[in-house]
């Protein structure tokens, strides 16, 4: 029980990480791969100020989702200028920033050593300590995020996204700011992965910078390929089978050191299957391919 | 001749050395169709390109009812009242082709984040009305029965009437036609040069760039021939027909 709780938890948490890169990968077309720098960011600002000022749960994930929203514009705004494949670059160099911000800054957050002893949440006065209670409060989030991502997407403002994604030129001709339009979503994607953060700091009271690394950032890019870029639905899909789908090893029986390696062959071997035989995944609408590729 | 809405004076822009624009000057009058002739590589694409912001000049200058516009960003002057087509085409093939028209409907509450959350119903109502103008649109044009295919699954000339469409949508005073007639059917482009004809008697001013002179001669008011990047020639249709240098040009 305890078991299914906890994958359950962390299916919530990697709903919310591809849900959110989704919009700016999936709905508006720019690859990133420095989620995980933003989910970092969450991660340690709940962390250092429960561990530091004792600040309550809400508080934490106010201030985690305007320092990561921040961040967010600052990695949007190479998106102006540069495109494309020069544009992952750019995501990747910030998240390799980012994790050695978090490795090597160590006075501030225990580098490599961590972070121990996060408290748990309390909300209105309610301590949540058990894994139900957990549950709940990411289910939550789960369910809010999603409500904000298809309102989002639904109203006239995602439909310009669309149009950014499928081609700048009409949308500028049609007299979109498409440079307002990219920063936004990424602050608002940025502030989404940080209350993944948020939540899993708290859950696991523990936290290092091995969470929130380059590898991290393609595993949430996969959750969001291999579930389908695009859909509302793809990612929460793409989640639960790339969560629960290591986990099965473990009832092979294989030895967790063998496991491990395992898990990333499977992972590998998934993105490159999916993007050979179903570049939309399975509910997807929009391939990642050279713009030629698909004229 | 009533006033120029659009101006642009002293023109010039290069890449790589070929001249595309060369000291260019002309005026778009109000209420009028203009013609924009010349051979290919001429630079006709060029002067849109400039006069909607996607290439910064090398000198002179844009006005816009007597505003200087020069080197403002496309969306920018686009939300000022010009609006275009491309040669290429463009549309956002995946959308549906009401989607593509309700793209181009300009300041649109519902495109602004804080109105898909906090004042959703000023939204969803200007929406509502966007629909029916955009569905009056494309009834207009002929294309109702496709509005909810994507844009990719519309025929050539549809189309090209879908990017007319996306104009009207734009309510823009002044529209820039890049060949919206090329390779299109003989009936369909009757219809396509009406609704041009339709938006100039609703007081628009339109520049139509293209190579079917029987087209220009029959649509438009004013034409000017350019070539090089220059202007050779400009007159009524008929005057520039008969000019020697036009002539010239075409022989060759
Ligand atoms: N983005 C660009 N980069 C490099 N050269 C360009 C670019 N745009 C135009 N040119 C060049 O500038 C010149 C003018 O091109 P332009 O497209 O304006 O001609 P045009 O009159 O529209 O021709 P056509 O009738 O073939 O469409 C050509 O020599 C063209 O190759
Ligand atoms: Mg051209």
């Amino acid at each position: 029980m305890e078991y299914l709780l906890h994958i359950l938890i962390l299916i919530g948490i990697y709903v919310i990480l591809s849900v959110s890169l989704n919009l700016i990968a999936g709905h508006t077309g720019l690859l990133s791969i420095a989620h995980a720098a933003f989910y970092g960011v969450g991660g340690y600002v709940a962390a250092l100020m429960a561990l530091k000022f004792n600040s309550p749960f809400l508080v934490n994930i106010v201030c985690a989702i305007v320092l990561s929203g921040l961040l967010g514009a600052l990695v949007g705004i190479p998106s102006l200028r540069i495109r494309d494949d020069y544009f992952v670059i750019a995501t990747f160099a910030f998240q390799v920033i980012a994790f050695s911000v978090l490795n090597n800054w160590v006075s501030f957050t225990g580098g490599p050593m961590g972070l121990p002893g996060i408290p748990q949440p309390t909300i209105f006065g309610l301590q949540v300590s058990s894994q139900l209670g957990f549950l709940v409060l990411v289910g939550v989030f789960c369910a809010l995020t999603l409500w904000v991502i298809h309102r989002i997407v639904r109203s006239p403002f995602g439909r310009v996204l669309k149009a950014i994604r499928e081609d700048e030129v009409f949308a500028q001709a049609a007299g979109k700011n498409v440079a307002a339009y990219k920063v936004l979503v990424f602050v608002i994607g940025a502030g989404m992965a940080a209350v993944a953060g948020v939540m899993y700091a708290h859950y696991i009271s523990f936290i290092d910078p091995t969470s929130f690394t380059v590898m991290e950032s393609i595993f949430i890019l996969s959750i969001v390929i291999i579930g389908g870029a695009g859909s509302l639905w793809g990612p929460v899909v793409g989640a639960v089978v790339l969560v629960v789908l290591p986990e099965l090893l473990r009832f092979v029986g294989l030895p967790s050191s063998v496991a491990a390696n395992v898990r990333q062959i499977i992972y590998g071997g998934l993105l490159v299957a999916f993007m050979m035989w179903r570049p939309r995944g399975f509910l997807g609408e929009y391939a990642f391919q050279g713009k030629e590729a698909r004229e | 001749m009533s006033e120029a809405i659009l101006k642009v004076t002293g023109l010039s822009k290069s890449f790589d050395g070929v001249r595309a624009l060369s000291d260019l000057s002309c005026d778009l009058c109000r209420g009028e169709i203009l013609g924009l002739i010349g051979p290919n590589g001429a630079g006709k694409t060029t002067l849109f390109n400039v006069v909607t912001g996607f290439i910064a000049p090398e000198g002179g200058k844009v006005s816009l009812k007597s505003t200087d516009i020069t080197g403002l960003a496309p969306h920018r002057l686009a939300n000022r009242g010009i609006a275009r087509t491309f040669q290429d085409l463009r549309l956002i093939r995946q959308l549906s082709a009401l989607d593509n028209a309700l793209l181009s409907f300009r300041d649109q509450p519902g495109e602004r984040l804080g109105n898909v959350f906090f004042r959703a119903r000023r939204g969803r109502e200007h929406e509502r009305q966007n629909r029916q103008e955009a569905i009056r649109l494309l009834e207009d044009a002929g294309i109702a029965e496709k509005a909810d295919d994507p844009a990719e699954d519309l025929s050539y000339g549809q189309q090209k009437l879908l990017s007319l469409v996306c104009c009207l949508a734009a309510r823009a005073e002044v529209v820039l036609l890049d060949e919206p007639v090329a390779g299109i059917a003989p009936e369909m482009k009757e219809k396509i040069l009406g609704m041009i004809r339709d938006l100039r008697d609703n007081g628009k001013s339109v520049v139509l760039i293209e190579h079917d002179l029987d087209a220009v001669m029959q649509t438009c008011d004013r034409v000017v021939f350019m070539d090089a990047g220059a202007k050779v020639s400009e007159g009524t249709p008929q005057e520039v027909r008969n000019d020697p240098k036009v002539i010239e040009a075409y022989i060759d």
